[in-house]
């Protein structure tokens, strides 16, 4: 929540806002590029610090700290260990035993075979690289998950791919999902916010019916981008 | 590696023909074939103190590598010393290491410590720079995720920043173990007894031109086997580092 607003480095980036993610559902974030939905996002994330007289809450009273896993556009991998050190960084970042059996469960299940779990990250492509940073997201098994425009950097299909397996990876969980592409929101959001405006301010869009991941195909959905990506081209101007 | 000896070959020859074109004394320049006799003739005498000079070369890599690391990582791990020690770090590198040679012979002798002492000096700044650049230049994305995953700062540190800049304090060793010699041998022409800056030297004042020569030809075949060697080295332990060369060599095998 952020009543006054948030201004970097003097420029005002957020006008007053209230953003409420539900709990267990995929909220997405839209916005053109510079409109601040990063900056929420990383807000989140506590990442950033949280400006004067703005706060950061979960429902159920407890601190948000600890309990989010972040993805980003790029894969983050570090590139000095190989594909299995990486889905168990956090824990070895924390000191803590890395849970290898899960490790290795969940990179099968992003697509991944246990050859590629012993490749360093740049042996493999940026397709399958997104896919391992996503096993790396699930392997933090926090209840609310950041991503920020997570799919960006992949190529369509694998995008397409992605998204599919996110959607039912991530499903239970609850994720803030910020990104540019109206297709992605669309077939992934159970909410859509878009972020517009200079300072920028919060609007909620319609969701097509049906639970995600919806199919790209439907006329539905394809006519609720076309509106989406006006509404975009609003915000913009 | 055969165009290297090519070219070996193809100096070696220029220079026996410079030789024989000018007849020049061989108190000034010597022909390939007299250095290679001199090497020959006083091969256990050049053995004995290229092996002073090496070893002061080595314990100058080893120590000076040292003091680099953690100077830079006391620069990266504690921000309020960065005022102290960074003014220090730039003076360490702007009195020459020549200027200070003679002080260093009359504070620690003619010895192999002095050399030791120069050699380190002259490696510790490429080191450190180096590493310290790597340090505070990790991908921000890396730190976000590490922040996010409630990593403290020690693990931050150690399992983030220092392997992320390890590419980098590579450069610094390659370029340490490229002017490590330097730091020895001018060490050995202020003031010693051994190495192969002394032997040069003395030959040099006794007009013998040839092992002068055959001294210098085994100071630069050393220095570039600790080039080599240390590039070998550190491309072994570090597979990940960027390096277009090596990827050039990864796509041309299919």
């Amino acid at each position: 929540m952020l009543p006054q607003g948030l201004a970097l480095g003097g420029q005002p980036v957020l006008g007053p806002l209230d953003l409420a993610v539900a709990g267990g559902a995929v909220t997405a974030l839209l916005g053109p590029s510079g409109s601040g939905k990063s900056t929420l996002l990383r807000l989140a994330a506590g990442l950033l610090p949280v400006p004067a007289g703005g706060s950061l809450a979960a429902a159920d009273g407890r601190n948000l700290a600890g309990r989010t896993a972040y993805m980003a556009q790029q894969d983050l991998l570090a590139p000095w260990r190989d594909l299995l050190g990486n889905i168990v960084m956090g824990a070895h970042l924390r000191g803590e035993r890395p849970d290898l059996p899960r490790a290795r469960a969940l990179l099968a299940e992003v697509g991944l075979s246990e050859a590629d779990s012993q490749k360093l990250p740049a042996q493999l492509s940026g397709g399958m690289r997104q896919r391992a940073a996503l096993a790396r997201t699930l392997m933090e098994d926090r209840p609310v998950v950041l991503m920020d425009e997570p799919f960006s950097a992949v190529d369509a299909p694998t995008r397409h791919r992605m998204q599919s397996l996110a959607a039912r990876l991530l499903a239970g969980r609850t994720v803030l999902l910020v990104t540019h592409d109206p297709l992605e929101a669309l077939r992934l959001a159970d909410r859509i916010l878009v972020l517009g405006g200079a300072p920028a301010t919060l609007g909620e869009v319609p969701v097509p019916a049906g639970a995600p991941p919806r199919r790209a195909g439907d006329p539905a959905l394809l006519a609720a981008q076309a509106v989406l990506l006006e509404r975009l081209a609003e915000a913009v101007a | 590696m055969i165009r290297g000896l090519i070219a070996a070959a193809g100096l070696l020859l220029l220079w026996q023909g410079f030789v024989w074109a000018t007849d020049v004394p061989a108190f000034l320049l010597p022909a390939p074939g007299r250095v290679a006799q001199a090497l020959l003739d006083r091969g256990d005498i050049i053995a004995g103190h290229a092996l002073t000079t090496g070893a002061e070369i080595l314990l100058g890599l080893a120590l000076g590598a040292l003091l680099g690391c953690s100077t830079a990582l006391t620069l990266a791990a504690w921000p309020a010393g960065r005022r102290w020690l960074l003014p220090l770090l730039l003076v360490s590198q702007a009195v020459p290491v020549f200027a200070i040679a003679p002080l260093l012979t009359l504070w620690l002798g003619y010895g192999m410590a002095s050399k030791v002492a120069m050699a380190t000096l002259i490696i510790f700044f490429p080191v450190a720079t180096a590493f310290y650049d790597g340090l505070r230049r990790t991908e921000p994305g890396l730190l976000d995720l590490a922040a996010t995953m409630g990593a403290s700062r020690g693990a931050v540190l150690w399992r983030v920043r220092v392997p992320a800049a390890l590419p980098a304090l590579a450069s610094g060793l390659r370029v340490a173990a490229g002017v490590a010699p330097i730091g020895a041998v001018v060490g050995e022409w202020v003031g010693s007894s051994a190495g192969l800056g002394y032997l040069m030297l003395q030959a040099n004042g006794r007009s013998q031109a040839d092992v002068m020569f055959a001294a210098l030809f085994v100071l630069a075949l050393m220095a570039l086997a600790l080039w080599f060697a240390t590039d070998r080295l550190l491309r072994r332990a570090i597979p990940w580092q960027p390096d277009s060369l090596f990827s050039q060599d990864m796509k041309a095998t299919p």
